[in-house]
């Protein structure tokens, strides 16, 4: 039976195992005076007859679910016949798969060894066992269940504390998955990044600078060694984030000032959400903006005043980046801007000041932390942004600081090396791993920089 | 006397520059924010620009006759011949009974260019439709080439764009025009269809549908997973490290950039778990974890505005504290979750980069069907089709852009709707 029948089956049984509970103790309440000489409500008992059905063949439907397939790969090839046996990883992966195809019949059998045949009718048996062996323990165990459950009914046994500590648990789970993504985006860039840095040197990967992933076909071919040397990728992606935030700190910034400072109830009403609409826009939108209408315009202005403009400049990816975070420069700085208490503003308006200078002087720096706190949390964003620059930008790793020209970033050949087919445990694709460490690693100081500041400066005015 | 008298023309003058600089400030926030609004209205009005012709396609009226022995079909109703039916003859041969005077191989190659070289088999969905018009004759529109399609619409346009056609194509399609046998019609294609290398079949159907299912599975994962952690966090935790690395955990998820969950994905779902490569099922959970973040900030803050009182009125009526969440505090905090759910989803329906690392940018022909079925999303076939070198697929792109953003300004209206209309100010 399949896992998914299994899952509806289970609930099924609960479903069951909830009016039979509930039955049961309106049926032990009824001869002692109804049901409030019980010490919880019906449906109470109910559930708790319900959880102790479904929950413990769930959690062994889950743990059945992670670890039947490997066991049952390591079963196959341990009691393969030796002609056929793996001698590394790589030819231990092939031989899996191959063993897996035949067994899903993908793989035409005609023409196969016989001992590849073999392995694969021993997979077939196995998985068959297995899928029988789930379906067997889990009607048992809920079986099981039931009537545990069914038997701790009694008019002085309190299911609903029993209930809502099971809730209470299952609540903490779904918290808990916040931490467990975390450690999954850490363990799985780790592990990866160990990997590959097994193969190039921390040193070279992060000093080093030529860029050029590709690895050898053949021995002896030229270039074959494939080196991977990170620093153009930097500096692609600090230039790009440059151009961004050369665009949108001071656009963002002024418009939230004026918005906040000086604008009518009016206006405030239409010119903020309108501005917001930019926040919303997908990335694969302004990445299509600037590869086709940004880019060309800036090659033909350049070439208009005699200037080479590469039409993938690091200017149009930037630009349109920037555009990108205007909102969410602005809607920061806004908050903060109008968390300045207004005291501050009378004082300095009360001295003779002009509106504009109450601002610059007096609010800007009062309400500087937090203005940082919000741009570090932008340039985090830059940093991460995938789409514009993998669409805009342009893949040749040069190490050059000229916005006119093309650089790439670390999102870029993160993507480049990712999509297609390659094989899992190249340096190449573990490079891209490791990669992703490095943005991982940057984008986490940045924003925890940055939300402290944030949190700090919020309470100072509270 | 004097000094005072000095100081006042001082400052007089000063002040004028100090109005003037007060001014100019403004002048700074009134340009900055006109840029902003400037960058929407560009935009846009590109995008709809560009793509707005997507909507119509060019179609060429011709006389064909479903001859059986052309075909070489006996039985319409016998699968292995109709597979091996010459359905490229019926358009080819209404084209040369048109252009009679075509000849030699190059010319007549160019005359078929004219129509799309899925002609044929649109003429076969028709037949098998219809199984009486064998072997008889009818005036039908014919989808055209891209090519064509691209030179007709920027000639009707009034700057003919013929780059990519030969000089005797033009003369076929300004006869064709004066007899009004060429014109445009609604892409119904656009659509009713998945994706094509060709760009004049190719629609959006097939990535509509891989969202429709990715977003389907984010939201029943992430919705009641996000509401469980959110109450938890706001309600039963202790004030302890724990809760607080939680809290942190949080925070910093909704601030990783997306590609990372791209990278968690693969290494995690698809490496270690098996879960197959391009099907909703590997994008949706992906997604689920990407925007799980968003929705337990939002579902905090809902379940934050629920006033003290009603919590104070439930337990002092004798309700256990789980009764008082699922019976009073959930029902008040349910709108501004929803809201949170909506923002979430446009968020998810956006999202680009993670679903390039687990294989979705697939070229994908079949429509979806189920969970496990390879897909693509609407913003990944953007991304695709942007990466064509065929010049009608700009057209085409913008459209697709035009009906994503056409969803997501409905989901924000609505998100913003439902926060009006039923979030209670207390």
């Amino acid at each position: 039976m399949q896992a998914t029948n299994i899952l509806i089956l289970l609930f099924g049984f609960g479903a069951l195992a909830f009016y039979l509970g509930r039955g049961r103790s309106l049926a032990i309440a009824a001869p002692l005076g109804g049901i409030r000489k019980l010490h919880s409500l019906p449906s109470y008992y109910g559930m708790h007859t319900a959880f102790w059905c479904a929950l413990p063949s769930l959690i062994l439907l889950a743990l059945w679910m992670i670890f039947d397939e490997p066991v049952i790969n390591s079963i196959v090839i341990g009691a393969a016949a030796t002609d056929i046996a793996p001698s590394d990883t790589a030819s231990y992966n092939l031989l899996l798969n191959k063993i897996g195809n035949l067994a899903d019949g993908v793989l035409p059998r005609a023409g196969q060894s016989g001992s590849l045949i073999a392995a694969a009718d021993h997979m077939i048996y196995l998985r068959e066992i297995s899928r029988w062996s789930l379906t067997l323990l889990a009607l048992v165990f809920s079986a099981a269940g039931l009537f545990l459950g069914l038997s701790r009914i009694a008019s002085g046994f309190r299911a609903r504390p029993a209930v809502e500590k099971v809730m209470q648990n299952l609540l903490l789970a779904c918290a808990c998955l916040a931490i467990f993504t975390t450690l999954g985006i850490v363990l799985s860039v780790l592990f990866e990044s160990i990997q590959f840095f097994r193969s190039v040197p921390v040193t070279d990967f992060v000093f080093g600078l030529d860029w050029s992933p590709q690895t050898a076909i053949r021995e002896d071919q030229v270039g074959s060694s494939g080196s991977f040397g990170a620093v153009p990728l930097f500096v692609g992606t600090l230039l790009v984030s440059a151009v961004a935030m050369v665009v949108a700190v001071p656009i963002g910034l002024m418009s939230a000032i004026y918005l906040a400072e000086y604008a009518s109830k009016r206006v405030r009403t239409v010119a903020k959400p309108a501005l917001e609409v930019l926040a919303g826009i997908p990335t694969v939108v302004y990445g299509f903006f600037a590869a086709l209408t940004v880019a060309p315009f800036l090659r033909d202005l350049g070439s208009s005043f005699g200037l080479t403009v590469s039409s993938e400049s690091a200017l149009a990816a930037g630009g349109v980046m920037g555009v990108m975070i205007i909102p969410f420069i602005s809607s920061l700085a806004d908050d903060v801007i109008t968390a300045v208490p207004q005291s501050m503003r009378d004082g300095s308006l009360a001295m003779g000041a002009t509106h504009s200078e109450t601002v610059r002087r007096v609010v800007i720096p009062a309400a500087l932390p937090g203005i940082v706190g919000g741009i570090m949390l932008a340039v985090s964003r830059a940093i991460g942004e995938t789409m514009i620059v993998v669409m805009a930008a342009g893949m040749a790793a040069k190490l050059t600081a000229n916005p006119l020209d093309s650089v790439t970033t670390v999102t870029v050949q993160i993507v480049t090396l990712l999509t297609g087919d390659q094989e899992f445990d190249s340096p190449k694709t573990l490079a891209a791993f490791a990669l992703g460490l490095m943005l991982f690693i940057v984008t986490l100081l940045l924003n925890i920089f940055a939300l402290h500041i944030v949190k700090k400066y919020r309470e100072q005015y509270e | 006397m004097n000094k005072s008298v000095d100081n006042l023309s001082k400052i007089k003058r000063s002040l004028t520059r100090r109005n003037r600089a007060e001014a100019r400030f403004q002048w700074y926030g009134r340009v900055a924010i006109f840029i902003g609004l400037a960058a929407v209205a560009v935009l846009f009005i590109d995008i709809i620009g560009k793509g707005h012709g997507a909507f119509q396609a060019t179609y060429i009226n011709l006389n064909v006759s479903y001859d059986q022995e052309l075909l070489g079909i006996e039985n319409l109703s016998d699968p292995e011949q109709l597979v091996m039916g010459n359905w490229d003859a019926l358009p080819k041969l209404a084209l040369r009974e048109k252009f009679t005077d075509v000849s030699g191989r190059r010319d007549k190659r160019r005359l078929y260019g004219l129509l799309s070289n899925g002609a044929g088999f649109d003429l076969k969905d028709r037949l098998l439709a219809n199984p009486q018009l064998l072997n008889t004759t009818e005036s039908i529109w014919l989808l055209a080439d891209d090519d064509i399609d691209t030179y007709y619409k920027s000639w009707l346009d009034g700057e003919a764009y013929a780059a990519r056609l030969s000089d005797k194509q033009v003369v076929w399609i300004d006869q064709l025009h004066e007899q009004g046998l060429i014109h445009l019609q609604l892409n119904s294609n656009l659509f009713t269809r998945g994706d094509s290398r060709e760009p004049e079949q190719a629609g959006i159907r097939g990535a509509v549908m891989g969202s429709l299912l990715t977003l389907v599975l984010t939201l029943m994962l992430s919705f009641p997973i996000g509401v469980s952690a959110a109450i938890y966090l706001e309600e039963f935790a202790p004030k302890n490290k724990w809760t607080d690395f939680i809290e942190v955990n949080i925070n910093n998820l909704a601030a990783v950039p997306s590609i990372i969950f791209g990278l968690l994905g693969l290494a995690i779902f698809i490496n270690f778990f098996h879960v197959p490569r391009s099907v909703p099922i590997v994008g949706g959970l992906v997604l689920t974890l990407m925007t799980l973040p968003t929705i337990i900030i939002t579902s905090r803050a809902a379940i934050k505005s629920v006033p003290p009182s009603i919590r104070e009125a439930a337990l002092g009526m004798g309700a256990s504290k789980f009764q008082m969440v699922l019976h009073h505090v959930l029902p008040l905090a349910l709108p501004g979750m929803l809201t949170g759910a909506i923002i979430g989803m446009a968020q998810a329906l956006g999202e680009t980069a993670p679903l390039l690392m687990i294989g979705m940018v697939a070229f994908i022909v079949d429509i979806p069907g189920s969970f496990t079925d390879p897909a693509t999303v609407l913003p990944v076939q953007i991304f695709l089709w942007a990466d064509s070198p065929e010049r009608a697929f700009i057209e085409k792109t913008s459209a697709a852009i035009m009906v994503l953003l056409t969803f997501l300004i409905i989901m924000n209206t609505s998100a913003v709707w439902l926060r009006k209309r039923l979030e209670r100010r207390w």
